[in-house]
């Protein structure tokens, strides 16, 4: 009995009860609609061992979604909370709990998923590549980051929540003060995922130096493309930074080493330095793609070439190498003194300057174009003014001085959720609202869109602008609560309000796909926005070999050019393809993964061995297994094309 | 829709009239410091708003000016790789704001992080302020005072305050005297306050440390230099001394009420101000017995390795 009871939760209520008792049957109702349906085999061999960078793509996609309402959950309960003064609705541990696991949620398995369905989907059918470098290693990538999502969520039914906040601060989240298991899971499910975004990052790069079409040199690369060629850049420098930061906080908590304790020459100030150096570039990982969607849509919805290219290109490369230098305007506080801290200003602020020619570029992009508002549009319209609001808040952040008084206040929540909501959340619904098409064949409903996209904006003026007030009057951040005295009552009311529109917003997203699949028209043809770049010149669906034909790249706009320039796109004959097999072992490796993570927050020696043996065998195999792909024979193709070619 | 709109419209008026009533807390400054700071924010909003503005106005004026209702179908947007000219303008002038913020925000590096320049002339009055499981801690070594959640300054004169912690991380800030700083276990740091006027004021920790931070609370009242000799003489008479045994129970993880006591407990649990990495001292007076190897964080950080 002693052996079960680490796995209860600490700290208990009838919310966590329902929510294990949530989990329990939606598990049950899968297994067995599965079963019902007999779609195990088809599970099996479509998803679960699949390769094909769209169909990772798709479950990445899939996985953000989720992980986006968990989180969302979180928010919501954090606003309710705080909507009224001395609210009892959660409890202190409860509410630290839930802004930690937000935090985690959105960045890690929300934010970071989405990216890489993105890039996934997106990237080798711009580039005109049959599918990204290494696809297996895609596919271990997609399992690292699904099982350590799923580790991280199983934590407030099995052992409790992390409750140090997302950044996790020690010695705060060391053994003294968080006595739960809840930060061996903050380190391990993120040092599990973490390793399975550092592969993204190998082989995205890979994928974009080695596999472009013939005639697309570097700067005749498609916006997004370039986006994801700077973010994984900045993943393969700063990741390992994270990996050895969590390897060494887990090493404190579980092995009684000292790196960032307090005593016997431990160093608490080492962790948050190493977690910035990370954490800083992160949000610019974040962001870069997302401008790169950006890119795509205006220019698509301008009728238009992107205005100032190079411009662009090189404001990208600006930021990710300044996003490198910036990170101790995180802790301006921390007593490093004024020579530092105006290092860090002056360098935070320069960033403004390839942000801003950026912001510009895009209003050029829309100047003389044909503008079209559509949903995928309106987002990015949207994000313009609201990200230019986060964006000059920033700056005002990266004034080390008043950076004092911001510091740790609703003020700073108030900024990175204007940057990181209009700036990526918004690239992602926009997105997936243009990308959809590409991957499921009909389009979401239009009006149901613009519905979602003016609730969501106008949710979010509610619910972030008077944080920035409240911030200002002396609200401190990660509070689960304050007196009536203090009056910040009226505004954190407004925010939960608005925080409920948002959540209206995001439940019509749901509706929409539900509403989209039962009545859109399946008749699309395979570029049904009129747009500019390689991923529209294949058919919808994708076949799986993406191109029957290598395309020749002459521009930075080929699909564009081939329409209107005659630019000939196709010109060799179909050949055979060669393809890589489907493979169950990424599936089964991070599997026990899960297993080896899960012995690890519970100190289970024996089975952690077994698990760390089964990995090492995965891995044996791979090495001795001969795979040498296959070939899709021209006859067959010729096939297929022919097929689509009749479904459009 | 017209419903939407209204709500919209009596909401934002609502937050104006609400927030309308009193100044807030940041921008209300009680000191030179944070004068400084409020000085800085009402200077960058100012800038930023016109930034802003300039954005919001391009944008609707292209909306408006180049949606496709309005073109005729055969319209053909051009091609244009961009103009050197715009773009230079588009690179300069961002560079000519950042480079005078940039001014402007290591002249108030300097300022923040030294003794305010209103009472250069006078002597420092030094507060050991140290943060427990969620308590603060006061020592004024030289009025050998003690007191818990509860803080005593006068006005017209700098304010030292020393940094420590006896948990985890947390940020002492006083909004209306000046920004915060973070508290540690295993260093000292130092925050350079001082208050204009007498009055009560808030301060607390703002540095999330664990399920009382949002309990974790202070007063601050600002007395002449004569109120607060009074107030010392006062206690000394009154309050009882602090004892090893009586701190230790102190420092158990809780919550506490105002307490006073005489002494420090600095004798018997010292700062963390050894220095293990820094020769520096601070250029104050650091005369109080047993501290005079200032562990001063406002110096070169360098020697962290």
């Amino acid at each position: 009995m002693e052996f079960f009871e680490r796995f209860a939760v600490p700290h208990p209520s009838p919310a966590i009860y329902a929510s294990m008792v949530a989990i329990g049957l939606t598990v049950i109702a899968i297994i067995a609609g599965l079963t019902y349906f007999k779609k195990w085999g088809y599970l099996w061999r479509e998803w679960l061992t699949t390769v094909d960078h769209k169909r990772i793509g798709i479950m990445y996609m899939l996985s953000a979604l989720l992980m986006l309402f968990r989180g969302g959950v979180d928010a919501i309960m954090m606003r309710a909370q705080l909507a009224t003064p001395d609210s009892k609705l959660l409890d202190a541990q409860h509410y630290n709990e839930v802004f930690s696991t937000h935090g985690v949620v959105m960045i890690m398995f929300m934010a970071m998923p989405f990216i890489f369905a993105f890039m996934n989907y997106v990237v080798p059918l711009q580039i005109g590549a049959r599918d990204v470098a290494f696809p297996r290693l895609n596919a271990i990538s997609f399992w690292l980051f699904f099982m350590g999502a799923m580790l991280f969520n199983i934590s407030f039914v099995v052992g409790g929540s992390p409750d140090a906040g997302w950044t996790s601060y020690f010695p705060l989240a060391g053994n003294d003060f968080s006595t739960s298991v809840g930060t061996n899971y903050y380190m391990i499910a993120i040092q599990i995922s973490g390793i399975g975004s550092l592969m993204t990052g190998i082989n995205m790069i890979t994928t974009i130096m080695k596999m472009r079409a013939p005639g697309m040199t570097l700067m005749k690369m498609p916006m997004f493309t370039w986006s994801t060629l700077v973010a994984n850049l900045i993943i393969v420098t700063v990741f390992p930074v994270i990996t050895v930061a969590l390897a060494m906080g887990t090493m404190d908590r579980l092995f009684g080493t000292h790196f960032f304790t307090t005593t016997n020459g431990g160093m608490d100030m080492l962790w948050a330095n190493l977690f910035w150096v990370w954490g800083h570039p992160e949000v610019y990982i974040l962001i870069l793609p997302a401008f790169g969607i950006y890119s795509e849509i205006i220019s698509t919805f301008s009728g238009r070439n992107l205005y100032g290219y190079k411009s662009m290109v090189a404001s990208m490369v600006v930021i990710s190498a300044l996003s490198c230098v910036v990170w101790a305007h995180h802790f301006f506080t921390m007593g490093q003194g004024a020579l530092s801290n105006s290092f860090f200003s002056i360098t935070t602020m320069a960033i403004a300057v390839p942000t801003g020619v950026k912001i510009f570029n895009w209003l050029f992009t829309l100047w003389k174009g044909k503008i079209r508002f559509t949903v995928p549009m309106l987002y990015s319209l949207g994000f313009i003014p609201l990200f230019t609001i986060g964006g000059v808040t920033g700056v005002m952040l990266a004034m080390s001085a008043a950076d004092y008084q911001y510091h740790n206040t609703m003020f700073l929540v108030a900024h990175f959720h204007n940057t990181i909501i209009p700036g990526v959340v918004y690239a992602m619904l926009a997105g997936l609202t243009y990308y959809w098409p590409k991957m499921f064949g009909f389009m979401l409903n239009e009006r149901i869109g613009k519905w979602t996209f003016w609730l969501m904006s106008i949710g979010f003026v509610l619910a972030f602008f008077p944080m920035y007030i409240t911030g200002l009057d002396g609200q401190a951040r990660r509070m689960y609560t304050y007196s009536e005295a203090t009056g910040f009552g009226p505004l954190n009311m407004l925010s939960f309000v608005g925080a409920g529109i948002m959540a209206i917003a995001f439940a019509l997203i749901v509706y929409n796909v539900y509403y989209s699949v039962r009545y859109a028209s399946r008749n699309i043809g395979s570029d049904p926005w009129d747009a500019r770049t390689l991923e529209w010149a294949t058919h919808t669906p994708v076949p799986e070999y993406n191109f029957a034909v290598e395309p020749q790249v002459h521009s930075s706009q080929p699909f564009w050019d081939a329409k209107k320039n005659k630019h000939v796109l196709f010109p060799n004959e179909i050949e055979k393809i060669h393809m890589p097999n489907n493979s169950g072992l990424p599936f089964i490796m991070c599997s026990i993964f899960f297993v080896w993570g899960f012995s690890f927050v519970f100190a289970i020696w024996p089975l952690l061995i077994i698990a760390t043996l089964g990995i090492f065998a995965c891995m044996a195999y791979r090495s001795f297994e001969n795979d040498h792909g296959r070939y899709i024979s021209a006859e067959e193709i010729h096939e297929t094309e022919d097929k689509l070619r009749g479904a459009n | 829709m017209k419903i939407k709109s209204a709500l919209f419209m009596f909401i934002i008026t609502i937050a104006t009239i609400l927030t309308g009533c009193e100044p807030l807390m940041v921008l209300d400054p009680k000191g030179p410091q944070a004068e400084r700071q409020a000085r800085d924010i009402m200077l960058s909003i100012g800038i930023m708003s016109f930034i802003v503005i300039i954005v919001f106005a391009i944008l609707i004026y292209v909306l408006i000016k180049y949606r496709a209702s309005k073109q005729s179908p055969d319209y053909e947007p051009p091609h244009i790789e961009g103009n050197p000219w715009v773009e230079a303008i588009c690179v300069g002038v961002p560079i000519i704001i950042v480079a005078y913020f940039s001014f402007v925000s290591v002249q108030s590096n300097y300022i923040v992080e030294a003794t305010p320049q209103k009472y250069e002339d006078k002597e420092p009055l030094v507060i050991y302020a140290s943060s427990s499981d969620w308590k603060w801690h006061f020592s004024y070594p030289e009025e050998d005072v003690e007191t818990v959640n509860y803080l005593y300054i006068p006005t017209d004169r700098p304010v030292e305050f020393k940094l420590y912690s006896f948990g985890p991380i947390t940020s002492f800030w006083i909004p209306q005297l000046g920004g915060q700083k973070y508290a540690m276990s295993d260093m000292v740091t130092t925050l350079h306050l001082a208050a204009d006027e007498p009055g009560e004021m808030m301060g607390r920790n703002a540095n999330f440390s664990g399920k009382g931070t949002a309990e974790n609370i202070f007063n601050v009242t600002a007395m002449s230099q004569k109120d607060f000799d009074d107030w010392v003489e006062e206690v000394h008479e009154t309050a009882d001394p602090i004892t090893e045994d009586e701190f230790d129970k102190l420092l158990e993880p809780g919550h506490l009420g105002q307490m006073t006591f005489t002494g420090t407990h600095l004798d018997f649990s010292p700062a963390p101000e050894h220095d293990h990495e820094s020769t520096e001292t601070t250029d104050s007076e650091e005369s109080h017995e047993g501290h005079t190897e200032g562990m001063d964080m406002n110096g070169e950080h360098s020697e962290h390795k």
